[in-house]
């Protein structure tokens, strides 16, 4: 901040601060200045090139363009002289010679059309350019260079917003063109759809598809507007919804704390599947003659092959009463509960409510177990807490920052422009995967480790900066314990003995963890590839000890922060969606808070910790569990090893599935309850850095299809339980008065803020993004250093399996796909299954891309087309899961960690072969 | 996606210029060179590689490599251009030559594997009609001439011999800053004396250089300098002719300049059309380094690519990173944040060129040798329709009919009806007028004209000032950046309402007067703010030429 001077606008004295444009002061005045390449947002700066926005500084021989030009103490400022007005029309009358008429134009009601009006200046005598063909190649994105002007805001917001670095204005002169990579085509570049040039557009030369006809003119124009968030991942993005007729048109991103305005692909594009003619408008009871073991493969537009239809009534008859006759007949813990990361915090706590309260058993839980289990597990036993220390707008305020097993710029893109914008600032930035990513442009360095050897690296950094004596030694004595043991365990662990371990030479270990152990804030982010591993725990043991041992927790720009996959996993998880914890990671065997919700529910309640997802499905496969309820999950698709898991699916007695969607799992239920999607429903949904917030409803469900809250008081009351909610609202008032997270935070002030973050003091009091400044909830208020030991993979390559196989997302999918492959845009733009494979494999193979291959496992195999990445080292095969035409988990190895209980996603040995019915394909 | 081949393939071409170091981004244009240089063009797969080498994107490179003339970006699936390039300069002094007469005559060329293409001027003008094998000057082109060198493939050598370093040193060069090096004399007094000097800014815009020196150095360092060599100003020449001489005694300016104010690096900017003079800096430099003459500094000799606007000096900073001339927005000026942001001189090189002569013989020595009150002397590049084209050195303030005097008179034919007292922006004047004194400020801009570089282009009674003009702000349309909105489009359709006259031959003069005024007053920089100076002046001073039918022209680079 400067100091304030003063200086005369339009003859008056007015003060500004020295960081304030002419412009800026001018809007504070209430002084309309036009403006076509500035963009009133925080995210842009001012480029001052269109000069739509020209005033006279007295004493000075041209105009100047106020957005981007700063007064000066005693400057003489005029904006509406005829001279600054002259200019500033003719400057538009020369741009409206360029453009489609108005009445023609792909939106007439453009920020520039809108100036153009408001000065009168909606014809041209200057002839007009030859124009630009129009570009549909991308799938989302209408491209109309016909009505571009040139003002570069869409390179600001490709290569400095979201810095996904795709767009650029070529040539010179009157042949100066927005261009995509080399001039190509949108679709055929490597554009990420995020849409920030789109919103960022002030003419329509970007549009989004849908709003448009076939000759590009506007064809929908949206009758209200609906403020919600995203309903994807983790990164929490506020967003708007468009709506005409009770049909969502367009999405545009809003100022959340979280997303500062910005979208991906998914958020911004994917809001289409709630229209999908697959969505399940009717309850469903399953035919007589269809039995489990047949269920799949399944035509998702056409259930009745399995289902009838049913009245709400008998189906929840039916799905209650097969609860209940299995409680009473085989005891409760032949019951287990999935709710969804995907539901809202309401709904979380009313499943695991209903399941513990009514079902009488802790067997509920839901995808964290095959996300960031061993992550949570790892942070409560070391530091209290399996949240977040520190919001990920933190990388703002980083010196260093490590990224390791995450891809954000694919799972977390909205995240990711945050890390690139403080790589571009001066962060340096380290990536530690086995894959290459998108941000390995912006890497100080991207170590490239052995696929499962995290440990070794990270003992590797470990014994660096304790032998070279690097750890602040201040905070270890105070803050800390477990130093000495550390000290021991990973004194053998030099760079050079864990070098050939991790295929990491000692120089680039050593400099890493220096630089990691000096720099005065330091960041971890991490992701799958740490946590879903046999030693998931232990890799996060050992991130969490290198951020111990330096200091960095509990200070601006430092902290520890696992990247949450779902848009409420974080949420559902504080709600108390895990088989061995109450709301808020209280122990359910501690006497005390059990009692404590025996006397708020009403009931007695069970103090044995219950299973985790994937021991439920091992204990449905033997036959000890009969009867599971399913709330927005798809285990089917998302459990590892599918044989194993969907024969458990089969063989049960009783299954309710509840969801928008004929899943992959519902083709296994006895009941189908249709139910309600992200934008037809309130609720609030906490994101990955601990930030409550509050998603409105935007439409109705379609046909029959219910809000899931109700659908599980319904539940819960035909299982004996008297619940009286009315509204969302009533339950998160009820998880307030146990949940010390939601101090200060209440539904109505979520409903004025629309985001508070946890811990928050009070109802007035803004929320901590930064925690632990001051010590650890844990008994002795120290954070524990816990040593790691190297430990090999469950399942080592060998001769007959010899290659790695690793599984995760693309960015264009979410999760298991039932959301994003029945959106028409994102469908499009990754429509098919295919097996990533390192160029120089793909070569040794002799195959090209797009041929089919197999991949095997000793779990299955499945076909699917090759594709050449060349982020893969030799000798990795990488398959994301969402494509139920080859499913991933068909492979994959259901071996746990033993703390988290995650099973190992990351690393199976397999083997990848061109497949015999070459000829085929698909 | 980048392919491996294409990134081994740009590794070779490379491998020279890196020398084992990874690739740097301020050297950008200079990597395109190379590959222009070796392949011919530059292909999309190899554009990739150089991103990816990089990492950078790929938008980047192509906007940068858009930007330059010089560069032939070659999409997959486009024929890529003959080898061999022959252009035709299209200045106005060329034009005048005969230029468009013997473009028509060589467009039989194009079908024999040649490729014939307008060039913005080449800097030749006392050459008139000038052309380029690649870059390498065709004086005085016809087609005969060009013939000749596509048969023997190699230009005409220029005659000049230039004073090398063994005979500049011999002639006591190098003292003055051997003095200032070990101490003899001290920075300040360098100052002080230029100061009592009325040297200003050969480049155009004429602020004093002494003042210019101790700005930059009253900002915090490290600081930077660069070198302004990108002479583009049509009808300019003057850069050429000295560098092409004398080269050391710039040289020695240059490293006076570095000294003074603490350069940690000096910039070389040349314009891609001397390629000569670029060969010959580069051999002398490395001269002047091997004989310890430039350890308070490093020296990076760097080529343009073909743009006008790269000899604004922001715009040629920016060049110098690296990336597309855009000019920069003022304040903050270059002095105080320049190259790589930091405090920067910039000078032109004839300004340099005589920074040794004042330091020795004193700033009454040069003052004195001006006239009219105007202190100092000039270097006027002459040319146009007088008898004998050339650089002339003349007292500051020198008028036109005193230069057409020392260019041996009008040419054969030709009677004087106007002149451009400074190059393509300094408006146009009529003879009436040519008794204004040429220099910054005083009478001429009273006229609404500058006379910037002291380049003057005599027009005569055979000419159509319009048509000139017409010349002129073509070249603007071709040249302007693009960056902001009045010049990007304010010179395209000046191009076009001024080539596209109503059927009975009017012009809509109230609309070119509104096109001109949003130039003036809206535009970034200096070209758009004067692009239109043409303009306005033939609406003044020659009425009667707009009435003329317009000749077939057309102007495509």
């Amino acid at each position: 901040m400067t100091d304030k001077i003063s200086f005369t606008l339009d003859g008056n004295t007015v003060t500004a601060d020295g960081d304030e444009s002419i412009w800026q002061v001018a809007k504070r005045q209430g002084i309309t200045i036009p403006h076509l390449c500035y963009k009133d947002d925080d995210n842009y700066r001012a480029d001052g090139n269109c000069r739509a926005c020209m005033v006279e500084v007295e004493g000075e021989r041209v105009l100047a363009a106020s957005c981007i030009r700063k007064p000066t103490e005693g400057m003489v400022v005029n904006t509406a002289n005829d001279r600054a007005k002259t200019a500033r029309n003719m400057v538009i009358e020369m741009l409206v010679a360029d453009q489609p008429p108005r009445k023609d134009s792909h939106d007439p009601a453009s920020p520039f059309w809108q100036w153009a009006e408001s000065i009168g200046v909606l014809d041209s005598r200057l002839p007009a350019r030859i124009q630009p063909k129009s570009d549909g190649s991308h799938p989302a994105i209408a491209v109309n260079m016909d009505a571009c002007i040139q003002c570069g805001l869409c390179v600001r917001a490709c290569r400095e917003v979201q810095v996904n670095d795709v767009i650029g204005l070529a040539g010179r002169g009157a042949d100066a063109h927005i261009v995509f990579d080399l001039g190509d085509d949108m679709g055929k570049s490597t554009c990420v759809g995020c849409g920030e040039c789109v919103q960022a557009c002030p003419t329509g030369a970007l549009m989004p598809k849908t709003v448009l006809d076939d000759r590009q003119a506007l064809a929908i124009t949206p009758d209200r507007h609906v403020d919600s968030l995203c309903p994807y991942c983790g990164v929490g993005c506020q967003l708007t919804y468009s709506i005409k007729d009770d049909k969502i048109v367009s999405v545009n991103g809003r100022n959340g704390p979280a997303n500062k305005g910005r979208l991906c692909v998914k958020g911004r594009y994917g809001f289409d599947y709630v229209n999908s003619d697959q969505r399940l408008t009717t309850p469903m009871i399953r035919r007589d003659d269809a039995p489990k073991a047949d269920s799949l493969p399944f035509d998702p537009s056409n259930p009745m092959t399995h289902f009838r239809p049913a009245t709400w009534d008998e189906a929840l008859d039916k799905a209650a009463n097969g609860f209940a006759r299995i409680r009473d007949h085989d005891g409760p813990n032949a019951l287990a509960g999935f709710g969804s990361a995907k539901g809202s915090n309401e709904e979380a706590y009313l499943v695991q409510k209903m399941v513990r309260a009514g079902f009488k058993t802790n067997n509920v839980d839901h995808c964290t177990r095959l996300c960031h289990a061993s992550s949570v597990t790892a942070l409560i036993e070391n530091i209290g807490s399996g949240a977040v220390t520190a919001s990920f707008s933190e990388a703002r305020n980083a010196e260093v920052i490590i990224i390791i097993g995450a891809n954000p710029a694919v799972n977390h893109p909205v995240a990711a422009t945050f890390i690139k914008n403080a790589a571009q600032r001066g962060a340096r930035l380290y990536i530690l995967d086995p894959r290459g990513q998108s941000l390995d442009r912006y890497a100080e360095a991207s170590l490239n480790f052995r696929p499962g050897s995290d440990v070794a690296l990270l003992n590797g950094m470990i014994n660096v900066i304790i032998s070279e004596g690097l750890y602040d030694a201040a905070y270890v004595e105070n803050h800390t314990e477990g130093f000495e043991d550390l000290k021991t365990r990973t004194k053998a662990a030099t760079p050079e003995a864990m070098s050939p371990i991790c295929g990491i030479t000692a120089e680039v270990i050593r400099n890493t963890a220096r630089d990691y152990a000096k720099a005065a804030a330091s960041l971890i982010f991490w992701g799958m590839g740490v946590s879903q591993h046999t030693h998931g725990t232990d890799n996060a043991r050992c991130l969490i000890a290198l951020a111990l041992l330096t200091g960095n927790v509990g200070k601006p720009g430092s902290g520890l922060h696992p990247l949450r996959g779902q848009n409420n996993v974080q949420g559902a998880s504080d709600a108390g969606l895990i088989p061995m914890f109450f709301p808020d990671y209280k122990a359910v065997g501690g006497d005390d808070i059990a009692a404590k919700y025996e006397n708020l529910w009403g009931v007695e309640l069970d103090r044995a910790a219950g299973l985790t997802v994937v021991e439920i499905t091992n204990e449905a496969y033997d036959g000890n569990i009969k009867g599971i309820y399913v709330m927005g999950e798809n285990p089917a698709m998302s459990d590892p090893d599918q044989h194993h898991a969907r024969a458990a699916l089969a063989k049960l007695e009783h299954l309710v599935v509840q969801d928008i969607f004929m899943t992959e799992t519902a083709a296994f239920a006895d009941v189908i309850l249709p139910a309600s999607a992200f934008p037809e429903k309130d609720g609030t949904f906490t994101n990955t850095d601990r930030r409550v917030q509050l998603g409105r409803k935007a439409i109705n469900p379609p046909g029959d299809a219910k809000q899931d809250w109700w659908i599980i008081q319904e539940l819960a009351n035909r299982i004996g339980l008297n619940w009286t909610y009315t509204h969302p609202r009533d339950i998160f008032n009820e998880m307030r008065i146990t949940m010390t997270s939601l101090t200060g935070i209440t539904w109505e002030r979520l409903m004025k803020e629309g985001a508070v973050t946890y811990p928050c003091k009070d109802k007035v009091s803004e929320g901590q993004d930064i925690i632990f400044g001051d010590g650890f909830p844990t008994p002795s208020g120290r954070g524990k250093m816990t040593p790691a030991d190297i430990l090999p993979p469950a399942e080592v390559p060998d001769a007959e399996f010899p290659t790695v196989l690793s599984t995760g997302r693309l960015l264009e999918h979410w999760h298991t796909g039932s959301m994003t492959r029945r959106s028409v845009a994102l469908d499009a733009l990754e429509p098919e299954p295919e097996v990533h494979i390192s160029p120089d494999d793909l070569r040794d193979m002799q195959a090209k891309p797009g041929q089919m291959m197999t991949v095997t496992t000793r779990r299955g195999a499945i076909d699917l087309a090759a594709r050449v990445d060349p982020a893969l080292p030799k000798g990795m095969i990488f398959i994301p899961f969402c494509f139920t035409e080859a499913p991933a988990n068909m492979l994959t190895n259901p071996a746990l960690d033993p703390y988290g209980k995650i099973p190992e996603l990351k690393f199976s040995a397999a083997r990848v072969e061109v497949s015999l019915e070459v000829m085929g394909g698909r | 996606m980048v392919d491996p081949d294409a990134i081994d393939a740009i590794g070779v071409i490379l491998s020279d210029i890196l020398a084992g170091s990874p690739p740097k981004r301020d050297m950008l244009i200079e990597y395109l060179h190379c590959i222009q240089d070796s392949v011919g063009h530059l292909s999309q797969d190899h554009l990739t590689a150089l991103a990816h080498i990089m990492r950078l994107p790929m938008a980047e490179v192509w906007e940068v490599a858009t930007f330059y003339d010089h560069f032939d970006c070659i999409k997959d699936g486009d024929a890529a251009p003959s080898p061999v390039t022959i252009r035709v300069c299209d200045g106005l002094s060329c034009q005048l030559a005969g230029a468009e007469q013997l473009l028509t005559a060589l467009d039989g060329l194009n079908n024999t594997g040649v490729r014939v293409k307008r060039a913005p001027c080449i800097g030749a003008c006392d050459k008139a009609p000038a052309a380029a094998l690649g870059q390498q000057l065709i004086p005085y082109a016809s087609k005969s001439v060009i013939e000749d060198v596509l048969k023997n493939d190699v230009p005409k050598p220029e005659s000049t011999k230039a004073i090398l370093f063994d005979d500049y040193i011999n002639d006591g060069g190098y003292k003055t800053l051997k003095t200032l090096v070990s101490g003899g004399i001290s920075s300040d007094s360098v100052i002080e004396k230029l100061g009592e000097s009325a040297l200003r800014g050969l480049g155009g815009a004429g602020f004093p250089t002494s003042r210019k020196w101790s700005i930059v150095r009253s900002y915090d360092g490290p600081r930077m300098m660069a070198v302004n060599g990108d002479e583009g100003e049509p009808g300019t020449f003057k850069d050429r002719y000295y560098m092409s001489r004398d080269p050391h005694r710039m040289l020695e300016g240059m490293l006076i300049g570095a000294f003074v104010v603490e350069a940690s690096d000096v910039y070389l900017y040349m314009r891609d059309e001397y390629p000569e003079i670029i060969a010959l800096l580069k051999q002398e430099i490395a001269k002047v380094e091997k004989a310890g003459l430039a350890e308070h500094t490093r020296i990076h000799l760097r080529r343009g690519a073909g743009a006008y606007i790269c000899g604004e000096e922001s715009a040629m900073i920016e060049s110098i990173e690296g990336k597309r001339g855009l000019p920069r927005h003022r304040p903050p000026y270059v002095a105080e944040q320049g190259l790589f942001g930091r405090p920067t001189l910039v000078n032109n090189l004839e300004t340099l060129f005589w920074i040794r002569d004042v330091l020795e013989k004193g700033g009454a020595w040069f003052d004195g040798q001006g006239q009219h009150g105007h202190p100092g002397f000039r270097s006027y590049s002459v040319s146009g329709r007088v008898a004998k084209p050339q650089v002339i050195v003349a007292p500051a303030g020198s008028t036109a009919f005193e230069l057409i005097a020392l260019c041996g008179g009008m040419a054969d034919g030709h009677d004087f009806k106007g002149y451009l007292p400074g190059g393509a922006s300094g408006g146009i004047l009529p003879s009436s007028k040519a008794d204004i004194p040429l220099d910054f400020g005083g009478a001429l801009a009273d006229e609404g004209c500058f006379v910037g570089s002291h380049a003057v282009v005599i027009l005569s009674h055979r000419d159509n000032i319009r048509d000139a003009a017409l010349n002129l702000l073509t070249f603007f349309a071709h040249e302007s950046c693009g960056q902001c909105t009045p010049c990007r489009n304010g010179t395209e359709k000046a191009v076009m309402v001024l080539g596209n006259p109503s059927p009975d031959q009017s012009y809509d003069r109230v609309l070119l007067t509104d096109i001109s005024m949003a130039m003036t007053e809206s535009s970034i920089c200096g070209l758009g703010q004067a692009a239109s100076n043409p303009l306005l002046s033939v609406m003044k001073h020659f009425p009667e030429d707009m009435d003329a039918p317009l000749p077939s022209l057309t102007k495509d680079h």
